[in-house]
């Protein structure tokens, strides 16, 4: 019987696993997938929305500026990369500069710090690449950027060293209320438990249905990203959107934390909730938006392209907290953008909540910190000289666009919820994430990965399932 | 700290007979740095034959002809480190450092006089492309799976359709099917294949495997695995053109669709590179635009043929051996420098620019024209002068070219900027 199971390891689940852990709960997470962060919390924007953007006291705009904050302390006690860059919201008409204002008003009853409107060339010199058409821009000082894949992996391990059980590859099939709680049913098997996360991304809207007459009602809305080589990383600093209008809520173009530069997303309501392929037309669509903010946005330097569903709920906000129907069942639903920015903050309230109904009290050993796997390419000489004085293995480089090291992947590999796949490794050190795009590294990568797994290679998964690298010969 | 006269960045087939000239023209104190587990590149998994027709005037396999260099480069005691990895080449006062990193030296800061630059190529992935679909595992460029296949011993797939008509793309066509896969198609977005004339009759035609001109993948299906892609023909402007498209249901998509040279380390460097190319712009000597840094191989312009790589790398070298031995003899003094500027068809010439002071009686510019063209004159013009005229009966991109410019021509028009080369009407 477990106190808690959260169903789903994305950000949001890993979020309120890691804050569930500092008390003392016996609690499961339940994950489909084969690894954290396969789902939405791996193809989104990256960013860390200041906050202006969601309606005052909606849940949106109450976890985004909670988060935001949490989200910069958090990436110094559980080593994930994060970046203070701003944002900016450019409007291209005259007319839109009272829209600005708006916003800014807006960010301000949430709370937001900063927020200021620029104007005439004060503009370029913020953002040289900038279109000239662009007429006034709100400028928002804690807006920020973040690695998704490292901050959920951070979330999700510290809760594992805390005592969070992690079951993945298993999918769940029903939830039933019992005497105590709840039955959840998997494929592989049926968990009892006193209380329910339900963090399931773009499925939700189903988990909550089986147990609530309060109907969710979640559409996987597509969105395509076009990442750049990361010679084009300096082509922006800041976060750069666009004021929505008439014609769409337009795409973003932002460095990444880790020095690449990404433009999109597009928005499609989609049917299939699995639905993450690239189309030519949103690619297109996604490069003309692009160019409407910086006409010379190097996107022939593109590495790769990928898509990403947000859960938009049909509400329009995040649904957080019980259904008065369902006790002791605490929704994290809707979690679409500013999801990622809000993890944190969401993780917070749910565990505060659970932890009272159960009057559970906070462990006197709660590991609150973490350490994350060196990281060579950006160590200083004399720290790599150290690092391979410990172990050889992190002079060994395997990923030669990144500067990934062997020391490193088998650090990736052997480390708690550590990686079995070729993307989890890529995930947690960026090998395979440069401009060859793992062409070089993948052979050398699956050999690390058979041996340190004892495996055959002929099991090897890109990302778990049916991904099989190879074929029987 | 260690101190080099000449330091070679890459042990590939550029890099072995660049060492082996620079040695033999009596640079004693050399070091190759590779970072693979042995020397001889990209060559230890081109398995099949048709390497050194030129150099050896015998057909050997890809390993075959590195070993004769690696075996020259031992006989030589040529010196080199395996595993290692260069992070970083920077210049100082003429003075280079190079910073590598391996398993037993950890950091090593290394000075040296001269480096060459033989870092060799990577493969466009299928990001670069933009390929619309799903991002299934099935999808390698062909020579990552040239690696699985011939180095590794694992097949990639049993159903496969190859975009690209690349070189390395029609190679493993051929290797697929030998290994028991069934190759369905090669699909080519331009109108003419990118690759060797005698690859496309000895790897597709001899094993009966469809060559598509003006086709590409439009999407790609399997949410784990590749099940399939969808080709549909494109047109002049290379946009697929709707109703065309065709499915071909496939567990693997193998991309032979350009290389791209590896040039991060030169353009942190400084060092001009060429728009073309991708590789450093170079003088008659292979010398790039910082002195003292020579460029030779796919590091500098992509290849079809290892024996031109071989020849060019020994001219790096024994130019690297001059330099040395010149070493700070002689203040930089302003030359007579001037640029060969590529037109009418012409994409780019290897070198761009010839300092006619310096250049040997002879020397062989290579260069790659943009499109097929039949019965064209390949002329080169010194002012008004015409100093080259040669018919070619047929010229493709996949093919490279070369003409062979006399000393004598160039001295004499003293003061002329440029030369031009083009292709003219017959």
């Amino acid at each position: 019987m477990y106190d808690v199971v959260v169903i789903g390891a994305g950000v949001t689940g890993s979020a309120v696993a890691r804050e569930l852990s500092a008390y003392q709960l016996k609690t499961l997470v339940l994950e489909r997938e084969e690894d954290v962060c396969c789902g939405t919390s791996k193809a989104n924007s990256a960013i860390v929305h200041a906050g202006f953007d969601a309606e005052p006291g909606s849940w949106k705009a109450r976890m985004n500026v909670e988060g935001n904050l949490r989200i910069r302390q958090l990436s110094e006690k559980l080593d994930f990369p994060y970046k203070q860059n701003g944002s900016l919201v450019l409007c291209f008409e005259e007319e839109g500069i009272g829209k600005l204002e708006e916003l800014k008003e807006r960010g301000e009853k949430n709370g937001v710090e900063g927020l200021e409107i620029i104007t005439g060339e004060r503009i370029w010199e913020m953002e040289p690449n900038l279109s000239r058409q662009v007429k006034a821009m709100l400028y928002a000082p804690t807006g920020g950027i973040v690695c998704p894949f490292k901050m959920t992996i951070a979330l999700a391990e510290n809760a594992n060293v805390n005592g969070v059980e992690f079951v993945f590859d298993t999918c769940v099939e029903n939830i039933e209320k019992t005497a105590e709680g709840y039955r959840i049913e998997t494929e592989k098997g049926s968990y009892e438990t006193h209380c329910v996360v339900n963090a399931a991304g773009v499925y939700a809207d189903v988990f909550n249905n089986m147990v609530s007459k309060r109907k969710l009602s979640i559409t996987p809305r597509k969105g395509e990203y076009c990442l750049m080589d990361k010679k084009a990383g300096t082509f922006v600093s800041h976060t750069v959107f666009q004021l929505p209008t008439a014609m769409g809520k337009g795409v973003l173009i932002t460095p990444t934390v880790h020095g690449n530069l990404l433009a999109g997303p597009t928005a499609e309501d989609m049917e299939d909730r699995e639905g993450v392929q690239t189309t030519a037309s949103g690619i297109a669509k996604l490069s003309q938006q692009a160019k409407k903010s910086a006409e010379n946005v190097p996107l022939s330097m593109v590495i790769t392209s990928f898509a990403g569903l947000r859960a938009t709920e049909k509400g329009g906000d995040f649904v957080l907290g019980e259904p008065e129907d369902a006790k002791g069942f605490y929704n994290a639903a809707g979690i679409e953008s500013p999801g990622l920015s809000s993890a944190p903050a969401i993780g917070v309230y749910l565990a505060k909540q659970i932890s009272e109904q159960l009057g559970a009290e906070k462990k006197t050993d709660f590991v609150s910190t973490r350490k994350d796997i060196p990281c060579v390419s950006e160590a200083s000489p004399e720290e790599i000289r150290r690092l391979i004085e410990e172990d050889p293995a992190y002079g060994n480089v395997i990923c030669r666009c990144e500067t990934v090291t062997e020391g490193e992947i088998v650090n990736a590999i052997r480390r708690p919820l550590g990686a079995r796949s070729l993307d989890g490794v890529k995930r947690r050190t960026r090998a395979g994430m440069g401009r060859c795009q793992s062409g070089f590294c993948a052979p050398r990568t699956m050999e690390i990965l058979a041996r340190e797994l004892k495996k055959s290679p002929l099991e090897l998964t890109k990302t778990g399932g049916k991904s099989r690298l190879l074929t029987e010969v | 700290m260690d101190r080099y006269d000449l330091i070679i960045i890459g042990g590939g087939p550029a890099g072995l007979a660049a060492a082996i000239s620079a040695k033999e023209q009596g640079v004693t104190n050399l070091l190759i740095l590779e970072r693979d587990q042995e020397l001889g590149g990209i060559l230890n998994q081109c398995i099949h034959n048709g390497f050194g027709l030129h150099t050896f005037k015998e057909e050997l396999t890809g390993p075959e002809y590195a070993q004769r260099f690696i075996d020259r480069a031992a006989e030589l005691e040529v010196p080199y480190k395996l595993q290692t990895m260069v992070l970083d080449i920077s210049e100082d006062g003429g003075e280079k450092t190079v910073t590598a990193m391996n398993r037993k030296d950890g950091l090593l800061v290394l000075k040296t006089k001269a480096v060459i630059l033989a870092m060799g190529c990577r493969e466009r992935p299928r990001g670069a492309l933009n390929i619309p679909g799903y991002r299934p595992a099935g999808i390698y460029t062909a020579g990552t799976a040239q690696r699985l296949v011939n180095m590794e011993g694992y097949m990639p797939g049993r159903e496969v359709v190859i975009l690209g008509s690349g070189d390395i793309g029609l190679i493993m066509a051929r290797r697929m099917t030998l290994e028991g896969a069934k190759v369905k198609v090669v699909a080519e977005l331009m109108p003419y294949s990118g690759g060797l004339q005698r690859n496309i009759v000895q790897c597709l035609e001899d094993f009966h495997i469809p060559l598509k001109l003006s086709h590409t993948v439009v999407d790609i299906q399997g949410k784990e695995r590749v099940t399939g892609v969808t080709l549909a023909e494109v047109d002049e402007n290379r946009k697929p053109i709707p109703g065309t498209e065709e499915f071909y249901s496939c567990d693997t998509l193998l991309l032979s669709c350009g290389l791209i040279p590896e040039n991060e380390l030169s353009a942190k460097m400084g060092i001009k590179l060429s728009r073309v190319t991708s590789g450093a712009v170079v003088n008659e000597s292979l010398e790039t635009s910082v002195e003292g840094v020579f460029a030779c191989g796919n590091v500098l312009h992509v290849h079809d043929l290892v024996d031109y790589v071989s020849e060019e790398a020994k001219r790096a070298g024994s130019h690297a051996a001059e330099y040395i031995h010149n070493w700070k003899e002689e203040a930089i003094k302003e030359t007579w420098e001037l640029e060969v500027e590529p037109q009418n068809g012409i994409r780019y010439t290897v070198p761009q620019t010839i300092r006619p002071e310096h250049m040997e009686e002879k020397l062989t510019l290579r260069f790659r024209v943009g499109a097929v063209y039949k019965d064209r004159y390949i002329s080169v013009y010194c002012g008004s002068k015409r100093i080259f005229h040669k018919k070619k009966k047929k010229m493709a991109p996949g093919e490279m070219e070369q003409v062979t410019l006399q000393k004598s021509d160039l001295t004499a028009a003293p003061g002329l900027d440029k030369i031009i080369m083009k292709l003219e009407e017959a």
